[in-house]
Protein backbone atom coordinates (compact mmCIF):
# COMPACT_ATOMS: atom_id res chain seq x y z
CA UNK A 1 0.00 0.00 0.00
CA UNK A 2 1.28 3.59 -0.48
CA UNK A 3 -1.06 5.64 1.81
CA UNK A 4 -1.63 9.32 1.66
CA UNK A 5 -3.41 10.52 4.70
CA UNK A 6 -4.57 13.92 5.46
CA UNK A 7 -1.72 15.45 3.65
CA UNK A 8 -1.29 19.43 3.64
CA UNK A 9 1.93 20.31 1.73
CA UNK A 10 3.48 23.56 0.46
CA UNK A 11 6.31 26.02 -0.13
CA UNK A 12 6.00 29.27 2.43
CA UNK A 13 4.70 29.59 5.16
CA UNK A 14 0.56 29.63 6.00
CA UNK A 15 -0.32 29.31 2.33
CA UNK A 16 -0.29 25.35 1.49
CA UNK A 17 -0.68 24.38 -1.88
CA UNK A 18 -2.13 21.03 -1.14
CA UNK A 19 -4.81 20.74 1.41
CA UNK A 20 -6.30 17.77 3.58
CA UNK A 21 -5.45 15.16 1.19
CA UNK A 22 -5.81 11.61 1.29
CA UNK A 23 -5.08 8.76 -2.16
CA UNK A 24 -4.66 5.27 -1.17
CA UNK A 25 -2.67 2.80 -3.93
CA UNK A 26 -3.47 -0.94 -3.71
CA UNK A 27 -0.28 -3.04 -4.28
CA UNK A 28 0.00 -3.22 -8.21
CA UNK A 29 -2.95 -0.88 -8.37
CA UNK A 30 -2.73 2.24 -10.79
CA UNK A 31 -4.13 5.57 -10.11
CA UNK A 32 -4.33 8.24 -12.14
CA UNK A 33 -4.55 11.81 -10.63
CA UNK A 34 -6.33 14.61 -12.36
CA UNK A 35 -6.69 18.04 -12.19
CA UNK A 36 -5.68 21.83 -14.21
CA UNK A 37 -2.41 23.43 -14.17
CA UNK A 38 -1.85 24.78 -11.21
CA UNK A 39 -3.69 23.35 -8.60
CA UNK A 40 -0.43 21.10 -6.50
CA UNK A 41 -0.94 17.85 -8.35
CA UNK A 42 2.69 18.04 -8.73
CA UNK A 43 3.15 18.70 -5.09
CA UNK A 44 1.19 16.09 -3.89
CA UNK A 45 3.35 13.39 -6.30
CA UNK A 46 6.25 14.94 -5.03
CA UNK A 47 5.04 14.41 -0.81
CA UNK A 48 4.21 10.88 -2.45
CA UNK A 49 7.91 10.43 -4.11
CA UNK A 50 9.02 11.16 -0.58
CA UNK A 51 10.66 14.31 -2.72
CA UNK A 52 8.73 17.19 -0.62
CA UNK A 53 7.90 17.26 3.25
CA UNK A 54 4.57 17.59 3.95
CA UNK A 55 3.69 20.14 6.76
CA UNK A 56 1.06 17.74 7.96
CA UNK A 57 -0.04 14.18 7.54
CA UNK A 58 0.91 10.48 7.25
CA UNK A 59 2.59 9.13 4.65
CA UNK A 60 2.54 5.11 4.85
CA UNK A 61 4.48 3.09 2.31
CA UNK A 62 4.01 -0.91 2.47
CA UNK A 63 2.94 -0.75 6.18
CA UNK A 64 5.51 1.47 7.54
CA UNK A 65 5.22 5.12 7.98
CA UNK A 66 7.52 7.56 6.25
CA UNK A 67 9.56 10.00 8.68
CA UNK A 68 11.75 11.27 6.62
CA UNK A 69 12.24 12.89 2.91
CA UNK A 70 14.58 13.07 0.61
CA UNK A 71 17.88 12.35 1.62
CA UNK A 72 16.50 11.55 4.95
CA UNK A 73 14.37 9.14 3.73
CA UNK A 74 16.38 5.74 4.48
CA UNK A 75 17.51 4.18 1.56
CA UNK A 76 14.61 0.87 1.69
CA UNK A 77 12.27 3.43 1.39
CA UNK A 78 13.84 5.94 -1.17
CA UNK A 79 14.20 2.78 -3.52
CA UNK A 80 10.71 1.42 -3.53
CA UNK A 81 9.97 4.36 -5.51
CA UNK A 82 10.46 5.42 -8.85
CA UNK A 83 9.73 8.88 -10.05
CA UNK A 84 9.56 10.01 -13.67
CA UNK A 85 9.08 14.15 -14.50
CA UNK A 86 7.25 16.10 -16.80
CA UNK A 87 10.42 17.87 -18.38
CA UNK A 88 13.70 15.18 -19.40
CA UNK A 89 15.66 17.93 -20.12
CA UNK A 90 15.67 20.01 -16.28
CA UNK A 91 15.48 16.05 -14.46
CA UNK A 92 19.11 15.07 -15.80
CA UNK A 93 22.15 16.09 -15.19
CA UNK A 94 23.47 17.29 -18.97
CA UNK A 95 27.23 16.24 -18.18
CA UNK A 96 26.00 12.53 -18.13
CA UNK A 97 25.85 10.13 -21.01
CA UNK A 98 22.78 8.30 -21.24
CA UNK A 99 24.23 5.19 -19.80
CA UNK A 100 25.50 6.82 -16.96
CA UNK A 101 22.27 8.72 -16.50
CA UNK A 102 20.91 5.25 -16.05
CA UNK A 103 23.31 3.97 -13.90
CA UNK A 104 23.75 6.53 -11.25
CA UNK A 105 20.91 5.32 -8.91
CA UNK A 106 22.63 1.96 -9.04
CA UNK A 107 25.78 3.66 -8.29
CA UNK A 108 24.78 5.58 -5.72
CA UNK A 109 23.21 2.54 -3.70
CA UNK A 110 26.32 0.77 -4.31
CA UNK A 111 25.66 -2.03 -6.60
CA UNK A 112 28.14 -1.13 -9.21
CA UNK A 113 28.50 -4.62 -10.31
CA UNK A 114 24.61 -5.04 -11.75
CA UNK A 115 25.10 -2.01 -14.02
CA UNK A 116 25.96 -4.04 -16.90
CA UNK A 117 23.42 -6.64 -16.80
CA UNK A 118 20.68 -3.57 -15.51
CA UNK A 119 21.63 -1.43 -18.71
CA UNK A 120 21.29 -4.35 -21.16
CA UNK A 121 17.68 -5.03 -19.78
CA UNK A 122 16.50 -1.46 -20.12
CA UNK A 123 18.06 0.26 -22.86
CA UNK A 124 16.06 -2.23 -25.16
CA UNK A 125 12.82 -2.45 -23.11
CA UNK A 126 12.51 1.82 -23.17
CA UNK A 127 13.16 1.91 -26.58
CA UNK A 128 16.79 2.82 -26.37
CA UNK A 129 19.23 1.94 -29.15
CA UNK A 130 22.89 1.35 -28.95
CA UNK A 131 24.10 4.34 -30.35
CA UNK A 132 21.95 6.33 -27.88
CA UNK A 133 23.30 5.20 -24.83
CA UNK A 134 26.77 6.85 -25.15
CA UNK A 135 25.51 10.55 -26.38
CA UNK A 136 24.71 13.00 -23.64
CA UNK A 137 21.56 14.84 -22.99
CA UNK A 138 22.19 17.86 -25.45
CA UNK A 139 21.78 15.07 -28.40
CA UNK A 140 19.19 13.38 -28.19
CA UNK A 141 15.69 13.88 -28.37
CA UNK A 142 12.75 14.66 -25.75
CA UNK A 143 11.34 11.94 -26.17
CA UNK A 144 14.63 9.94 -26.12
CA UNK A 145 15.49 11.89 -23.03
CA UNK A 146 12.16 10.68 -21.54
CA UNK A 147 12.87 7.09 -22.10
CA UNK A 148 16.00 7.49 -20.59
CA UNK A 149 14.73 9.36 -17.89
CA UNK A 150 12.08 6.25 -17.58
CA UNK A 151 15.07 3.18 -17.42
CA UNK A 152 16.53 5.50 -14.81
CA UNK A 153 13.26 5.85 -12.89
CA UNK A 154 13.03 1.49 -13.19
CA UNK A 155 16.78 0.86 -12.76
CA UNK A 156 16.17 0.13 -8.72
CA UNK A 157 13.10 -2.02 -9.68
CA UNK A 158 11.02 -0.17 -7.34
CA UNK A 159 7.58 -1.14 -6.31
CA UNK A 160 6.00 2.24 -6.51
CA UNK A 161 6.36 4.42 -9.77
CA UNK A 162 5.22 8.02 -9.62
CA UNK A 163 5.09 9.42 -13.36
CA UNK A 164 4.25 13.25 -13.06
CA UNK A 165 3.01 14.66 -16.42
CA UNK A 166 5.78 12.15 -18.27
CA UNK A 167 3.94 12.63 -21.92
CA UNK A 168 2.85 16.13 -21.95
CA UNK A 169 6.05 17.12 -23.59
CA UNK A 170 5.80 14.30 -26.36
CA UNK A 171 4.33 13.24 -29.38
CA UNK A 172 1.53 10.76 -29.64
CA UNK A 173 3.48 8.01 -30.70
CA UNK A 174 6.15 8.60 -28.46
CA UNK A 175 3.59 8.91 -25.64
CA UNK A 176 1.68 5.82 -26.58
CA UNK A 177 5.26 3.97 -26.45
CA UNK A 178 6.28 5.21 -23.06
CA UNK A 179 3.07 3.72 -21.46
CA UNK A 180 3.57 1.19 -23.10
CA UNK A 181 7.44 0.58 -21.41
CA UNK A 182 5.62 1.47 -18.04
CA UNK A 183 2.81 -1.27 -18.52
CA UNK A 184 5.31 -3.93 -19.25
CA UNK A 185 7.35 -3.34 -16.66
CA UNK A 186 4.37 -2.85 -14.13
CA UNK A 187 3.06 -6.51 -15.86
CA UNK A 188 6.09 -8.06 -15.23
CA UNK A 189 6.97 -6.96 -11.47
CA UNK A 190 3.49 -5.98 -10.41
CA UNK A 191 4.97 -2.25 -9.25
CA UNK A 192 1.89 0.14 -8.07
CA UNK A 193 1.84 3.35 -10.05
CA UNK A 194 0.39 7.10 -9.66
CA UNK A 195 0.04 9.18 -12.48
CA UNK A 196 -0.48 12.80 -12.64
CA UNK A 197 -2.08 14.37 -15.46
CA UNK A 198 -4.45 16.63 -16.86
CA UNK A 199 -5.75 14.24 -19.85
CA UNK A 200 -8.40 12.45 -18.47
CA UNK A 201 -8.73 10.87 -22.09
CA UNK A 202 -5.08 9.64 -21.21
CA UNK A 203 -5.30 8.61 -17.73
CA UNK A 204 -8.68 6.47 -18.39
CA UNK A 205 -6.79 4.71 -20.67
CA UNK A 206 -4.20 3.92 -18.88
CA UNK A 207 -5.01 3.58 -15.20
CA UNK A 208 -7.21 1.05 -13.12
CA UNK A 209 -8.75 4.35 -12.19
CA UNK A 210 -8.56 8.35 -11.79
CA UNK A 211 -9.52 10.33 -9.40
CA UNK A 212 -10.09 13.80 -10.13
CA UNK A 213 -8.01 16.43 -7.81
CA UNK A 214 -11.51 17.83 -6.15
CA UNK A 215 -12.11 14.60 -4.92
CA UNK A 216 -8.92 14.00 -2.65
CA UNK A 217 -9.79 16.80 0.01
CA UNK A 218 -13.60 16.12 0.14
CA UNK A 219 -12.92 11.84 1.54
CA UNK A 220 -11.28 13.28 4.61
CA UNK A 221 -14.47 15.59 5.89
CA UNK A 222 -17.10 13.32 5.31
CA UNK B 1 -3.69 23.81 -52.67
CA UNK B 2 -5.78 27.14 -51.98
CA UNK B 3 -6.38 29.73 -54.75
CA UNK B 4 -5.68 32.57 -52.59
CA UNK B 5 -2.60 33.91 -53.02
CA UNK B 6 0.14 32.60 -50.90
CA UNK B 7 1.43 34.45 -47.80
CA UNK B 8 4.62 32.44 -48.02
CA UNK B 9 5.66 30.09 -50.05
CA UNK B 10 8.34 27.03 -49.63
CA UNK B 11 9.93 25.71 -52.30
CA UNK B 12 12.70 22.59 -51.92
CA UNK B 13 14.10 24.39 -48.60
CA UNK B 14 16.71 21.79 -47.10
CA UNK B 15 18.69 22.51 -43.93
CA UNK B 16 21.58 20.20 -42.87
CA UNK B 17 23.68 20.77 -40.18
CA UNK B 18 27.34 20.18 -40.56
CA UNK B 19 28.99 18.31 -37.43
CA UNK B 20 32.81 18.03 -36.12
CA UNK B 21 34.28 15.08 -38.04
CA UNK B 22 32.73 15.86 -41.36
CA UNK B 23 29.44 14.49 -40.31
CA UNK B 24 25.94 15.76 -41.53
CA UNK B 25 22.99 15.95 -40.16
CA UNK B 26 19.49 16.38 -42.54
CA UNK B 27 17.46 18.23 -40.51
CA UNK B 28 14.66 19.33 -43.28
CA UNK B 29 15.08 18.16 -46.97
CA UNK B 30 12.90 19.40 -49.83
CA UNK B 31 10.25 21.09 -48.01
CA UNK B 32 7.28 22.33 -50.08
CA UNK B 33 4.08 24.19 -48.57
CA UNK B 34 2.34 27.34 -48.87
CA UNK B 35 0.46 29.24 -46.15
CA UNK B 36 -2.36 31.44 -47.77
CA UNK B 37 -3.38 34.90 -46.01
CA UNK B 38 -6.17 33.32 -43.29
CA UNK B 39 -5.45 30.04 -43.74
CA UNK B 40 -3.81 28.33 -41.14
CA UNK B 41 -1.01 25.20 -41.72
CA UNK B 42 -0.42 22.89 -38.86
CA UNK B 43 3.07 21.51 -39.30
CA UNK B 44 3.08 18.13 -37.38
CA UNK B 45 5.49 15.10 -36.57
CA UNK B 46 7.23 13.52 -33.59
CA UNK B 47 9.55 15.41 -31.86
CA UNK B 48 13.10 15.57 -33.19
CA UNK B 49 11.59 15.56 -36.60
CA UNK B 50 13.19 18.48 -38.10
CA UNK B 51 10.23 20.66 -37.43
CA UNK B 52 11.46 24.26 -35.56
CA UNK B 53 14.75 23.80 -37.70
CA UNK B 54 12.00 24.38 -40.49
CA UNK B 55 10.67 27.64 -37.92
CA UNK B 56 14.38 28.81 -37.39
CA UNK B 57 15.15 28.92 -41.18
CA UNK B 58 12.15 30.55 -41.91
CA UNK B 59 13.02 33.44 -39.20
CA UNK B 60 17.24 33.42 -39.80
CA UNK B 61 17.81 31.99 -36.53
CA UNK B 62 19.87 29.01 -37.49
CA UNK B 63 22.82 28.05 -35.53
CA UNK B 64 26.17 28.90 -37.46
CA UNK B 65 27.06 25.33 -38.35
CA UNK B 66 23.79 24.91 -40.42
CA UNK B 67 23.32 25.39 -43.96
CA UNK B 68 19.55 26.25 -45.77
CA UNK B 69 18.95 25.74 -49.53
CA UNK B 70 16.04 26.31 -51.32
CA UNK B 71 13.45 29.12 -51.41
CA UNK B 72 11.21 30.41 -48.92
CA UNK B 73 9.68 33.51 -50.55
CA UNK B 74 7.27 35.86 -48.39
CA UNK B 75 6.18 38.25 -50.81
CA UNK B 76 8.94 39.31 -53.01
CA UNK B 77 11.66 38.52 -50.42
CA UNK B 78 13.38 34.88 -50.32
CA UNK B 79 13.76 34.52 -46.43
CA UNK B 80 16.53 32.12 -47.28
CA UNK B 81 19.17 34.34 -49.49
CA UNK B 82 18.16 37.75 -47.25
CA UNK B 83 21.28 38.94 -45.15
CA UNK B 84 21.17 39.65 -41.03
CA UNK B 85 20.39 43.17 -41.71
CA UNK B 86 17.82 43.00 -43.81
CA UNK B 87 15.95 39.86 -40.97
CA UNK B 88 16.52 42.16 -38.55
CA UNK B 89 14.82 45.18 -39.53
CA UNK B 90 12.36 44.25 -41.72
CA UNK B 91 11.20 40.24 -41.34
CA UNK B 92 11.32 39.45 -37.43
CA UNK B 93 8.55 40.70 -35.83
CA UNK B 94 7.25 42.92 -38.59
CA UNK B 95 7.24 40.19 -41.53
CA UNK B 96 6.94 37.42 -39.60
CA UNK B 97 5.29 37.01 -35.87
CA UNK B 98 7.21 34.08 -33.74
CA UNK B 99 4.66 32.79 -30.70
CA UNK B 100 7.17 30.31 -28.91
CA UNK B 101 7.19 27.60 -27.26
CA UNK B 102 7.69 28.11 -23.92
CA UNK B 103 6.55 32.10 -23.43
CA UNK B 104 7.72 31.77 -19.77
CA UNK B 105 11.25 31.44 -20.66
CA UNK B 106 10.42 34.18 -23.79
CA UNK B 107 9.24 36.75 -21.73
CA UNK B 108 13.01 38.91 -19.98
CA UNK B 109 12.12 37.68 -16.29
CA UNK B 110 13.18 41.61 -14.55
CA UNK B 111 10.98 43.41 -16.87
CA UNK B 112 7.25 43.59 -16.26
CA UNK B 113 4.79 43.18 -19.39
CA UNK B 114 4.34 46.33 -20.00
CA UNK B 115 7.59 47.60 -20.18
CA UNK B 116 8.31 44.68 -22.77
CA UNK B 117 5.20 45.57 -25.10
CA UNK B 118 6.33 48.89 -24.85
CA UNK B 119 9.94 48.25 -26.17
CA UNK B 120 8.80 46.44 -28.91
CA UNK B 121 5.87 48.88 -29.62
CA UNK B 122 8.53 51.69 -29.83
CA UNK B 123 10.94 49.76 -31.98
CA UNK B 124 8.61 48.50 -34.16
CA UNK B 125 6.29 50.93 -35.37
CA UNK B 126 8.58 54.13 -34.15
CA UNK B 127 8.20 55.68 -31.30
CA UNK B 128 5.91 58.66 -30.88
CA UNK B 129 6.08 59.79 -27.55
CA UNK B 130 5.56 57.87 -24.27
CA UNK B 131 1.87 58.68 -24.11
CA UNK B 132 1.78 57.41 -27.55
CA UNK B 133 3.75 54.26 -26.33
CA UNK B 134 1.88 53.39 -23.50
CA UNK B 135 -1.37 53.10 -25.24
CA UNK B 136 -0.11 51.44 -28.01
CA UNK B 137 1.07 48.79 -25.71
CA UNK B 138 -2.03 48.77 -24.16
CA UNK B 139 -3.82 48.24 -27.12
CA UNK B 140 -1.72 45.48 -28.24
CA UNK B 141 -2.37 43.85 -25.15
CA UNK B 142 -5.62 43.72 -25.90
CA UNK B 143 -6.02 42.71 -28.82
CA UNK B 144 -4.02 39.29 -27.33
CA UNK B 145 -6.98 39.10 -24.77
CA UNK B 146 -4.10 39.96 -22.08
CA UNK B 147 -6.16 41.82 -19.10
CA UNK B 148 -4.62 45.45 -18.65
CA UNK B 149 -4.40 44.94 -14.49
CA UNK B 150 -1.70 42.16 -15.25
CA UNK B 151 0.35 44.74 -17.61
CA UNK B 152 2.47 45.57 -14.58
CA UNK B 153 3.47 42.23 -13.40
CA UNK B 154 6.76 40.19 -13.94
CA UNK B 155 6.95 37.05 -15.94
CA UNK B 156 6.53 34.79 -12.84
CA UNK B 157 3.71 36.48 -11.75
CA UNK B 158 1.56 35.37 -14.66
CA UNK B 159 0.04 31.92 -15.24
CA UNK B 160 0.66 29.50 -18.19
CA UNK B 161 -2.47 30.70 -20.31
CA UNK B 162 -1.56 34.63 -19.38
CA UNK B 163 2.27 34.36 -20.23
CA UNK B 164 1.65 32.45 -23.43
CA UNK B 165 -0.86 35.79 -24.30
CA UNK B 166 1.76 38.58 -23.82
CA UNK B 167 4.11 36.18 -25.94
CA UNK B 168 1.39 36.33 -28.45
CA UNK B 169 0.49 40.06 -27.86
CA UNK B 170 4.38 40.89 -28.59
CA UNK B 171 4.11 38.72 -31.67
CA UNK B 172 1.13 40.71 -32.82
CA UNK B 173 2.94 44.28 -32.16
CA UNK B 174 4.33 44.55 -36.02
CA UNK B 175 0.87 43.26 -37.64
CA UNK B 176 2.99 40.50 -39.62
CA UNK B 177 1.76 38.88 -42.50
CA UNK B 178 2.70 35.30 -41.26
CA UNK B 179 2.75 34.14 -37.80
CA UNK B 180 4.93 31.28 -36.76
CA UNK B 181 3.56 29.48 -33.74
CA UNK B 182 6.48 26.93 -32.55
CA UNK B 183 4.61 24.49 -29.87
CA UNK B 184 2.43 27.23 -28.42
CA UNK B 185 0.48 24.35 -26.49
CA UNK B 186 3.53 22.72 -24.97
CA UNK B 187 2.81 21.93 -21.43
CA UNK B 188 -0.89 23.60 -20.88
CA UNK B 189 -3.75 21.71 -19.90
CA UNK B 190 -6.42 21.21 -22.60
CA UNK B 191 -8.49 23.63 -21.01
CA UNK B 192 -5.54 26.50 -21.85
CA UNK B 193 -4.68 24.59 -25.41
CA UNK B 194 -8.05 24.91 -26.56
CA UNK B 195 -8.15 28.67 -25.28
CA UNK B 196 -4.54 29.41 -26.77
CA UNK B 197 -4.99 27.50 -30.44
CA UNK B 198 -8.86 29.84 -30.95
CA UNK B 199 -7.26 33.06 -29.83
CA UNK B 200 -4.58 32.02 -32.50
CA UNK B 201 -7.20 30.77 -35.13
CA UNK B 202 -8.82 34.23 -34.66
CA UNK B 203 -5.94 36.01 -35.35
CA UNK B 204 -5.40 35.07 -38.29
CA UNK B 205 -8.84 35.18 -38.99
CA UNK B 206 -9.50 38.69 -38.10
CA UNK B 207 -6.07 39.96 -39.75
CA UNK B 208 -5.93 37.78 -43.00
CA UNK B 209 -2.83 36.28 -41.80
CA UNK B 210 -1.43 33.22 -42.90
CA UNK B 211 -0.66 30.72 -39.95
CA UNK B 212 1.80 28.56 -38.98
CA UNK B 213 1.71 26.39 -36.57
CA UNK B 214 4.11 23.70 -35.47
CA UNK B 215 3.11 21.42 -33.13
CA UNK B 216 2.87 17.64 -31.69
CA UNK B 217 -0.37 17.99 -30.36
CA UNK B 218 -2.52 16.53 -32.65
CA UNK B 219 -5.69 17.53 -30.75
CA UNK B 220 -4.39 21.32 -31.02
CA UNK B 221 -4.14 20.60 -34.80
CA UNK B 222 -7.34 19.42 -35.30
CA UNK B 223 -9.02 22.75 -33.72
CA UNK B 224 -7.45 25.23 -35.72
CA UNK B 225 -5.75 23.96 -39.31
CA UNK B 226 -7.12 24.08 -42.56
CA UNK B 227 -4.36 21.90 -43.75
CA UNK B 228 -1.58 19.82 -42.22
CA UNK B 229 1.63 18.80 -43.11
CA UNK B 230 3.24 15.56 -41.52
CA UNK B 231 6.78 15.57 -41.41
CA UNK B 232 9.05 12.58 -41.09
CA UNK B 233 12.79 12.25 -40.61
CA UNK B 234 13.14 15.79 -42.04
CA UNK B 235 10.68 15.41 -45.00
CA UNK B 236 7.22 15.96 -45.77
CA UNK B 237 5.37 12.82 -46.41
CA UNK B 238 1.84 13.89 -46.27
CA UNK B 239 -0.20 17.28 -46.53
CA UNK B 240 -3.43 16.99 -47.23
CA UNK B 241 -6.64 18.92 -46.23
CA UNK B 242 -7.28 18.98 -42.18
CA UNK B 243 -10.76 17.54 -42.49
CA UNK B 244 -9.98 14.61 -44.43
CA UNK B 245 -6.92 13.92 -42.04
CA UNK B 246 -8.72 13.55 -39.05
CA UNK B 247 -12.16 12.69 -40.28
CA UNK B 248 -12.79 10.39 -43.47
CA UNK B 249 -11.19 9.35 -45.53
CA UNK B 250 -8.44 10.14 -42.89
CA UNK B 251 -4.88 9.72 -43.65
CA UNK B 252 -3.28 8.19 -46.15
CA UNK B 253 0.86 7.75 -45.51
CA UNK B 254 1.11 5.14 -43.14
CA UNK B 255 3.46 7.26 -40.65
CA UNK B 256 0.40 9.74 -40.47
CA UNK B 257 -1.87 6.59 -39.77
CA UNK B 258 0.30 5.68 -36.95
CA UNK B 259 0.19 8.84 -35.43
CA UNK B 260 -3.33 9.08 -35.06
CA UNK B 261 -3.82 5.68 -33.64
CA UNK B 262 -1.57 6.29 -31.27
CA UNK B 263 -3.92 8.92 -29.78
CA UNK B 264 -5.45 7.39 -26.33
CA UNK B 265 -8.67 7.92 -27.33
CA UNK B 266 -7.80 5.79 -30.65
CA UNK B 267 -5.80 2.55 -30.61
CA UNK B 268 -2.99 3.58 -28.16
CA UNK B 269 -0.31 1.73 -29.75
CA UNK B 270 2.63 3.39 -30.50
CA UNK B 271 4.36 2.62 -33.93
CA UNK B 272 7.03 0.03 -33.57
CA UNK B 273 10.63 1.47 -33.49
CA UNK B 274 12.12 4.41 -33.13
CA UNK B 275 12.80 7.45 -35.80
CA UNK B 276 15.93 7.16 -37.94
CA UNK B 277 18.77 9.51 -37.32
CA UNK B 278 18.76 12.30 -39.02
CA UNK B 279 22.42 12.05 -39.72
CA UNK B 280 22.01 8.49 -41.39
CA UNK B 281 19.03 8.30 -43.10
CA UNK B 282 18.69 5.39 -45.63
CA UNK B 283 18.58 5.91 -49.70
CA UNK B 284 14.93 5.17 -49.88
CA UNK B 285 11.90 5.42 -47.73
CA UNK B 286 12.86 6.74 -44.16
CA UNK B 287 9.83 5.70 -42.65
CA UNK B 288 9.93 1.59 -43.96
CA UNK B 289 12.15 0.31 -41.20
CA UNK B 290 8.85 0.65 -38.98
CA UNK B 291 5.85 0.66 -42.03
CA UNK B 292 3.69 -2.88 -42.01
CA UNK B 293 3.64 -2.13 -45.81
CA UNK B 294 6.78 -1.87 -46.84
CA UNK B 295 8.21 -3.80 -49.98
CA UNK B 296 11.01 -4.23 -52.03
CA UNK B 297 9.95 -1.09 -54.21
CA UNK B 298 10.81 1.48 -50.86
CA UNK B 299 14.33 1.26 -51.25
CA UNK B 300 14.02 3.87 -53.83
CA UNK B 301 12.80 7.29 -52.63
CA UNK B 302 9.25 8.03 -53.10
CA UNK B 303 8.15 11.03 -55.03
CA UNK B 304 5.71 13.39 -53.38
CA UNK B 305 2.68 13.51 -55.73
CA UNK B 306 -1.03 14.50 -55.20
CA UNK B 307 0.02 15.47 -51.52
CA UNK B 308 1.48 12.05 -50.48
CA UNK B 309 5.43 10.70 -50.71
CA UNK B 310 4.49 6.98 -50.17
CA UNK B 311 4.95 3.44 -52.46
CA UNK B 312 1.86 1.92 -50.60
CA UNK B 313 -0.30 4.84 -49.75
CA UNK B 314 -3.65 3.76 -47.91
CA UNK B 315 -6.36 4.39 -50.76
CA UNK B 316 -9.88 5.37 -49.33
CA UNK B 317 -11.24 1.46 -50.65
CA UNK B 318 -9.51 -0.32 -48.28
CA UNK B 319 -10.28 2.05 -45.36
CA UNK B 320 -13.97 1.15 -45.85
CA UNK B 321 -13.13 -2.43 -45.64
Amino acid sequence: MLELHDITAGYGRGAPVVRNATLALAPGESVGLLGPSGCGKSTLARVAALLHRPEAGTVTLDGDPVRGWRYRAPRTQRTAIGVVFQQPRLSCDPRLRLTDLIAEPLRATGRRDEIPERLAELAPAVGLTPDLMDRRPHEVSDGQLQRACLARALVLRPRWLICDEVTAMLDASTAAALVAAVEEYRTATGAGLLAVGHDQVLLDRWCDRTVHWKKLTVAVHE
Amino acid sequence: MTARTPVLSVRGLSVRFLMPGGRRIAAVTDAHFDVAAGECLALIGESGCGKSVLASALLGLLPANAQAAGQARLGDLDLLAADERTLARTVRGRLIGLVPQSPAAHLTPVRTVRSQLEETVAALTGGRGRAAVRSAAEAAAERAAFPAGHLDRHPHELSGGLAQRAATALALVGDAPLLVADEPTTGLDRDLVDHTVDELRRHADTGHRGLLVITHDLAAAERIADRVAVMYAGRIVELVDAKAFFGTPGPRHPYSRGLLQALPHRAFTPIPGMPPELGNLPDGCAFAPRCARATHACTALPQQADGIACHHPHVPEDLRA
